[in-house]
């Protein structure tokens, strides 16, 4: 066991005497947890927009006021005529534009009455979002409007359960505990053992009498701990600055971090085996890794609207499946009777890529 | 009787490229024996069979009394080894460097001190103990790293270029430790590709693709290629020319 510990230590000392490492390590996660909490919002607010209101009545100066009101609307401009919405689109003026017809208050009650939304679809997610928005008030204005002068209309009564506020952090959060974790304990593992292979100290270690496991070993149990405390960091900066609940066990949550942990060390020590060079190993963690965590594990875009050879190829990345442990548990409160079989594909993973490792480990290093 | 290195018709083979070809050899305590050749010709692979780095495709090799196939952990604790990058962290002191080798020879805290300090006057060091090894000038970082792989009072000490990219005269200093480290009959097992260091060791092997093409003292090697250093020795063997004939005459 002395040998052992002789390794762990200097594993801290490289760590603790390398500034990008420590970067990384400790300034990654408050960084991304503040920037995809704060600046990444999928809520828009005070978005410019242009009128055309040929009637000028009650009903659509009504409309008006409480779009502006809202707060996600500000007027930026009153149209003299259809043609300037052309030139005020094209400078980047307004996002959107509300046209409404002659005598809107006159025929606001009629079955053909209409009034129209036009978004710039230049950037698509805003325009979406924006025309929901609009079309939101519009409808509310329309209930109102409705009940006052009496005609019947049904009413759609909407919830949105566990996260009633829509906070984009819900999202966020897990999300970026699943790059955090996968950016320290894989791709900071693989580039610690490609330095060793690098700078040569790699072949004075296998000569020495150290196994091994021993190497292997001693190589990421430093990560695994700076992995959990991270994840740590993480969870509990989305709990105290964003108000996320945390429902569930927090017990387990533990437990199903340290799993991942082991799935990612695992494909660190994979990645290892295979790159020669640090830069390598960054490379490929990058390439391989984070940029699949990002984009196919339903983090940033939503699964369900991928065509099906990706969502395939997202089913065997690793944050697909714990995403949903992290939401479940915090946000929902469910327990190990639904999040079972995301451990177990977890789990399976990890030794999957441990055996392979193992059983590259002597010949490719 | 006291031959620390048997090597019988040692081979490693990477798919239908021959790495080493079949070469046999001993080697006594106190020897310092040299591999030489070309890049590529096989002196590293060879190196690392004997260390239990790799396993060799056939043929035995017997180091400080283990075989490096059946038992290769009593191997490893019995050898030092320096490689040809710089086999210290350089992000650690030079203390820090000691003590970890130490311990991942399993060395105790106490000897552990006490080699440090032994060390550290032997190679006038003491006011640079707590300096990272980055800091150190090329020269002292080599005996240094020389003597931490002689830590654990190793039988074999094997160095695999251990003077690349280094000058003549820490060059020829450094040898001067190698032959102070021979006489205590620590066995030395060297690689190298510059032939004015063929001349220091005691007895030396000529790899060609992979094969032992010629084996002895350096000044039988000349008397045997009548050549006036070991440069000419070498270009005579390696030279796929006329002179061919000669060298495999001349090693029957």
């Amino acid at each position: 066991m002395r040998h052992f510990f002789a390794f762990i230590k200097k594993e801290f000392l490289h760590i603790l005497r390398d500034r990008r490492t420590l970067m990384i390590l400790f300034g990654m996660p408050v960084v991304q947890v503040l920037l995809f909490g704060f600046v990444l919002n999928n809520e828009i607010k005070n978005a410019a927009i242009a009128v055309y209101d040929p009637s000028k009545d009650e009903a659509s100066t009504a409309l008006v006021g409480k779009l502006v009101s809202s707060g996600y609307f500000r007027l930026a401009q009153n149209l003299k005529g259809p043609e300037e919405m052309e030139a005020a689109f094209r400078s980047g003026k307004i996002k959107m534009a509300v046209v409404f017809p002659n005598e809107f208050a006159k025929n606001a009650g009629q079955p053909d009455a209409r009034v129209q939304l036009i978004g710039d679809a230049s950037d698509p997610n805003a325009a979406v979002t924006l025309l929901n928005y609009a079309q939101a008030i519009v409808g509310d204005w329309q209930q109102e409007r409705a009940k006052a002068i009496g005609a019947p209309r049904l009413e759609i009564i909407t919830r949105m359960r566990y996260n009633p506020e829509q906070k984009a952090v819900f999202n966020f959060v897990p999300g970026v505990m699943t790059l955090i974790l996968m950016l320290v304990s894989a791709m900071m593992t693989s580039i610690t053992i490609a330095r060793e292979k690098e700078m040569g100290t790699m072949e004075v270690l296998l000569v020495s009498p150290l196994k091994p496991i021993h190497i292997i070993l001693g190589k990421t149990t430093p990560y695994l701990v700076l992995s959990f405390f991270n994840a740590l960091v993480v969870v509990l900066m989305g709990m105290l600055v964003f108000g996320m609940p945390l429902r569930g066990s927090a017990g387990l949550l533990a437990l199903s971090s340290v799993v991942y942990m082991f799935v990612a060390l695992s494909l660190g020590i994979f990645i290892s085996t295979r790159a020669q060079t640090q830069q390598a190993a960054m490379f490929m963690s990058a390439l391989g890794l984070l940029m699949p965590t990002m984009l196919l594990s339903g983090f940033i875009f939503p699964r369900e609207s991928m065509p099906l050879p990706l969502q395939v190829i997202g089913n065997a990345i690793p944050a697909t499946w714990f995403n949903p442990i992290i939401k479940g548990i915090m946000i929902k409160g469910v327990g190990l009777e639904v999040l079972w079989k995301n451990l177990l594909v977890l789990t399976g993973m990890g030794l999957v890529f441990l055996v392979l490792s193992l059983r590259n480990f002597k010949d490719r290093l | 009787m006291d031959k620390v290195i048997v090597c019988e018709n040692l081979s490693k083979h990477f798919g239908p490229f021959k790495a080493v070809d079949d070469i046999s050899f001993e080697v006594k305590r106190g020897e310092i024996f040299g591999f030489l050749g070309a890049n590529g010709a096989g002196k590293t692979t060879a190196l690392k069979m004997l260390t239990g780095l790799i396993m060799p495709t056939s043929g035995r090799a017997e180091v400080a009394g283990f075989d490096v196939r059946q038992n290769p952990e009593a191997v490893k604790r019995r050898i030092g080894y320096m490689s040809q990058k710089f086999s210290l962290y350089e992000d650690l002191t030079v203390r820090e460097n000691i003590r970890l080798f130490g311990g991942i020879y399993g060395l105790k805290r106490a000897v552990i001190l006490e080699k440090t300090a032994a060390l550290l006057s032997a190679l006038e060091l003491e006011n640079a103990a707590d300096q990272r090894v980055s800091a150190l000038p090329l020269g002292w970082r080599q005996k240094l790293s020389f003597s931490v792989a002689l830590l654990h009072e190793p039988q074999i000490v094997f160095l695999d270029e251990p003077t690349s990219g280094v000058d003549p005269l820490t060059r020829r200093r450094f040898w001067e430790l190698i032959y102070a480290t021979a006489e205590q009959g620590v066995t030395i097992m060297v690689t190298t590709h510059y032939m004015d260091e063929a001349e220091y060791c005691g007895r030396v092997s000529m790899m060609v693709d992979g094969r032992i093409a010629a084996l002895d003292t350096p000044h039988l090697l000349k008397k045997q290629f009548d050549a006036a250093d070991m440069d000419e020795v070498f270009r005579k063997i390696a030279r796929p020319d006329d002179k061919q004939k000669t060298l495999k005459s001349g090693k029957k």
